[in-house]
């Protein structure tokens, strides 16, 4: 490892000019030099599929970047806007070049190519000699040569570096335009109007997305657009740009009308990044792009062309996919493989202000012979086209905007030339024409483009004994890309699993063949309040360690009485029978609630005094408490008496229950606050507290996108925005961190209460054992949909129900603590033993001035 | 792995680690054939379907109640070290009564103390016997 890494920094030079920086180095052998000219979402999937290939073995890699930051996921930038810190989007960690060996330099500009000495030269006249080239540089914005285009106040949106000069402009602006209303340009619309800005698109062509969509799909989406409060302008030419009287801008259309606004993002295309190629003589199409061959080499066999610069067969791939297709044939070309470029279908699908737009092959109908099925509800704003073959047997292509469920399915029988159902109307209905036919796959279908898996390889997987999603998920690695395949690939697993006769048990354990979700319905309907009532009557036996404390938690949230009621009691984990938590020498933490992490210079001596007098490890959590540790059972109610005498209360950290509402200061201290956070935090802390769910919930309130507060790592974050609140869901942090999905925004706090009481209800209803919000809303049929429409739309008509619910459980709220230390016969279990009641504190050691077990654990399962 | 660790520590009352050790009173104690019986308390103080720790015989025992049946566990874990297992949960195992540690939750049968989850782990158990409402261990 040592000489390879000292090799690969310091490289080695052909002639005596590179001495500087290129010490000879004999090991260097026969490995050749590969130079990637830049790191965006292409070609830092070049270089994670060459590190796959084995291809580090032949190469020292070379990877320069134009831009300041390492590759990141440009699909997504306008979620920065919607509160995602920019670190989220990144996709390539420079550590993770530096353990490969591979240099990357970034801000780096590739000045001049000089192919006859194989040399690049950088804009600071830095040179570099190679052995094989690989240009990924990707594309520039097209801006329309109107006059005025270059005006202060004009933008292109593309890179980080424009996000922030347009965040900066707009900090000042209360308007903006995008000129473009292709699938770049409704990004862009979406960033401004995340900004707060007065949002308008302006499009050249009758419709949006005039590639993707025919006239209705375009109407459609208007629509839907317009009710989020961006205006759509389409067959607007415009002429020039001047100043404006009521703003800064004024867009003078050749129609003569105008327009003003303060802000003009351009997304009228893209050009590919072509520069370089074009100076050193390869061959360039004539509007440009460098022209690759299935290999993905260009005119000069050394150099290899990918992504949005390369040229295949006279067209330019504007999409991500294609990219990775090309990228994966050029790591064939130069390590030896089978992958070859062949072109790429520009089916997509996408999530555009949350609307669903998909477009798949021939969405036109310009094949010759080509018929049309329609579904247009412009109510609901769904519109649905597919395009089969005369006889209408195959899908020739489709578009969906509004509801974009059937897309996975309907790429499947494109892709795959699949006979379709008839008659095929029964695709389009879906559930209200009965279900649509079972889809049969070929094996040969890739279900997950993104890491291209086929069908075949996952029913392998599955009969190999994989016999859950997640199992299947991390050995094939389908579904863990985009996603997009999800719910095909979990169709697929139990299409499988049927046909191998394993049918999934859906059972608790032994002592109940149901599921939590059930076991809550037949404990509320049958108004069952005890462990054994339901046992009684829907299970067996004595109970475990599995069903006892989920029909405890079941019982909790439906009737709420207190956890260490006789009958509740012997049901619960040891953490929820002493109401703390139980650490590895057998004592216990307690954690007082503190709620958002305020809390009074008086409230921290309590805290202090009652661990220093108990001898007891302070340590801060990250839900921005304080964990006292090592507390002996027998020792709790006398800590606790004295948290509760100076008004602390539980905060129970030991329960399957909401922790804490984690918070930044908000507008009261901070000058970039836009909300009161702070208040915000107390009113959500104190009205969930201590809701039992299937599994801890988490929230945090951010008072600025700033999000200072982390709280789209939560199941529940909250972020302020100008107006209001944005709601996030279903995240969480842990083993499999998930950030939570944008779920609605600019809410008052009344909405917001209200989503999340309902949501939260629902979770609490429906949820299965230990599954966190966010598997169980993956696991939800639709998803995120799914939920916005039950939640939000009230599709299954129980949201009032579900709020009464919660208000119940909000007015039973009790301190289990101080009711525990009011209830002699409460306290007795408590003590250390049935016949004396003191034990004795565990061995210590000291530890950087605090107490620690001085334990050792034979084996830790 | 077998048995408990001698070495690992057992929550016990503070004047007998400081070696004040009392000796039973007469009325605790009842000699038998096979050894003597040590009174542990009144079958009332025990919850029911859940275990409680005692001090007995110098050491700590985990007594479980289910129904008017009571098992007398080693309370030591033997994975862990330290005395927990009155604080798992009873249930069953196919019909068989068990406790889960609240540790690392393996299931110990009460009847007889082995591990239903690690054939190497047992944990020692011993007679219990009820009389006058009182419970009895037999602490061989």
């Amino acid at each position: 490892m040592a000489n390879k890494e000292k090799l690969l920094v310091v490289g080695k030079g052909m002639d005596d000019e590179m001495d500087h920086h290129f010490v000879d180095s004999p090991e260097r052998g026969e490995k050749q030099r590969l130079l990637v000219i830049g790191n965006g979402m292409v070609g830092h999937h070049f270089v994670e599929q060459l590190v796959a290939a084995g291809g580090l073995n032949r190469f020292e890699v070379t990877v320069f970047g134009a831009e300041p930051d390492s590759a990141y996921d440009r699909v997504h930038l306008s979620e920065v806007f919607g509160g995602k810190a920019p670190e989220v989007l990144q996709l390539a960690d420079p550590a993770w070049y530096e353990a490969q060996g591979i240099r990357l330099r970034l801000g780096a500009e590739v000045e001049a190519l000089d192919r006859a000495t194989h040399t690049l030269t950088l804009a600071d006249g830095e040179r570099f000699p190679y052995d094989r080239l690989v240009l990924a540089t990707g594309s520039v914005p097209f801006v329309p040569p109107i006059p005025g285009h270059q005006r202060e106040g004009c933008f292109v949106y593309r890179t980080l570096g424009d996000l922030a000069a347009i965040r900066d402009a707009c900090a000042q602006a209360r308007s903006g335009v995008v000129i473009g209303g292709g699938l770049l340009g409704l990004e862009a619309a979406n960033a401004l109007r995340l900004l707060g800005l007065k949002t308008q698109v302006v499009e050249f062509a009758p419709r949006l997305m005039p590639v993707q969509l025919d006239d209705n799909g375009g109407a459609v989406l208007r629509d839907k657009i317009r009710a989020l409060g961006v205006e759509v302008l389409v067959e607007k030419a415009t002429e020039c740009i001047e100043d404006g009287e009521l703003a800064r801008q004024r867009l003078r259309f050749k129609d003569g009308s105008h327009l003003e606004t303060d802000v003009i993002l351009f997304s009228a295309g893209i050009r590919p990044a072509d520069g370089l190629a074009r100076q050193s003589g390869l061959s360039v199409g004539e509007r440009g792009g460098i022209c690759i061959d299935e290999g993905c080499h260009s005119s000069d066999p050394a150099i290899l062309a990918i992504g949005e610069c390369a040229l295949w067969q006279g067209r330019i791939f504007g999409l991500v996919a294609p990219g990775y297709q090309m990228a994966r044939a050029a790591v064939a070309s130069l390590c030896g493989g089978e992958s070859r470029f062949a072109g790429a279908d520009m089916s997509t699908k996408l999530k555009l202000m949350g609307v669903d737009v998909g477009s798949i092959g021939d969405a036109h109908a310009s094949t010759a012979g080509a018929q049309e099925l329609l579904l247009l509800d412009r109510v609901n704003g769904i519109y649905k086209k597919l395009v089969t073959d005369g006889e209408g047997s195959r899908l020739l292509g489709a578009i969906l905007v509004g509801d974009g469920a059937d897309y996975e399915r309907l790429l499947q029988y494109y892709q795959n030339g699949v006979t379709l159902p008839q008659p095929p109307l029964s695709l389009l209905v879906g559930e209200a024409g009965g279900a649509p036919a079972p889809l049969v796959l070929p094996d040969s279908a890739i279900l997950c483009s993104c890491h291209n898996v086929s069908k075949g390889a996952v029913v392998a997987a599955v009969k190999a004994g994989n016999h859950e999603l997640a199992a299947v998920k991390s050995c094939t690695r389908a579904g863990t890309g985009c996603g997009g395949c999800s719910n095909l690939l979990k169709q697929v697993v139990e299409q499988t699993l049927a046909d191998l006769g394993v049918e999934a048990d859906k059972g608790l354990c032994e002592h109940f063949a149901h599921s939590r979700q059930e076991l809550y319905h037949l404990a509320r309907v049958g108004e069952l309040k005890s462990f054994e009532a339901l046992r009684d009557k829907h299970g067996k036996g004595l109970g475990c360690d599995i069903c006892k404390p989920t029909v405890a938690s079941i019982l909790a949230s439906l009737w709420n009485e207190h956890v260490l009621e006789k009958p509740h009691r012997s049901l619960q984990d040891t953490n929820d029978a002493f109401l703390a938590n139980l650490q590895k020498d057998g004592t216990y933490s307690v954690v007082p609630r503190i709620p958002g992490g305020e809390i009074t210079p008086d409230g921290l001596i309590t805290i202090g005094e009652v661990a220093r007098k108990y001898g007891l490890y302070t340590k801060i959590t990250g839900g921005q408490r304080i964990d006292l540790f090592g507390a002996r059972r027998d020792q709790l109610p006398a800590i606790w008496g004295e948290l509760v005498a100076a008004g602390f209360e539980t905060g129970q950290a030991y329960g399957k229950s909401v922790r804490t509402v984690k918070s930044c200061v908000g507008s009261t201290w901070c000058r970039y606050g836009v909300q009161d956070s702070m208040t915000l935090t107390q009113t959500l802390e104190h009205r969930y507290k201590g809701l039992r769910a299937p599994h801890k919930l988490k929230f945090a309130v951010s008072g600025c996108t700033r999000e200072c507060a982390e709280a789209q790592s939560k199941d529940i974050g909250v972020i302020a925005t100008e107006r209001g609140w944005n709601l996030y869901v279903c995240g969480n942090g842990g083993m499999r961190p998930r950030h939570a999905d944008l779920f609605a925004i600019d809410l008052d706090e009344q909405t917001l209460i209200r989503y999340i009481d309902r949501l939260l209800m629902f979770y609490v209803r429906t949820g299965d054992r230990l599954q966190r919000t966010s598997v169980w809303m993956e696991s939800m049929e639709g998803g995120l949909d799914y939920l916005k429409s039950v939640i939000i739309e009230d599709r299954l008509g129980i949201g009032a129900e579900l709020e009464a619910m919660m208000n119940g459980i909000v007015g039973s709220w009790q301190c289990e603590w101080k009711s525990t230390l009011a209830d002699p016969d409460k306290l007795k279990l408590f003590e250390a033993f049935v016949n004396q009641p003191e034990g004795s504190t565990p061995p210590r050691r000291e530890e950087r001035g605090q107490w620690v077990p001085d334990i050792a654990i034979k084996e830790v399962i | 792995m077998n048995g408990a660790n001698q070495s690992a520590w057992q929550e016990m009352p503070d004047e007998q680690r400081q070696g004040a050790e009392m000796g039973p009173s007469r009325e605790n104690v009842l000699q038998s054939e096979h050894g003597e019986w040590l009174r542990a308390c009144e079958l009332a103080a025990l919850p029911e379907q859940a275990g409680r720790s005692a001090w007995l015989g110098g050491r700590a025992l985990a007594l479980f109640r289910l129904g008017e049946r009571v098992y007398a566990l080693d309370d030591l874990d033997p994975l862990a070290g330290v005395a927990v297992l009155s604080r798992g949960l009873v249930g069953d195992c196919g019909g068989e009564p068990v406790v889960a540690s609240p540790l690392y939750k393996q299931r110990y049968a009460l009847a007889d103390g082995r591990c239903l989850d690690d054939p190497a782990l047992k944990v020692a158990c011993w007679p219990v016997m009820q009389s006058a409402g009182e419970v009895w261990v037999l602490l061989g």
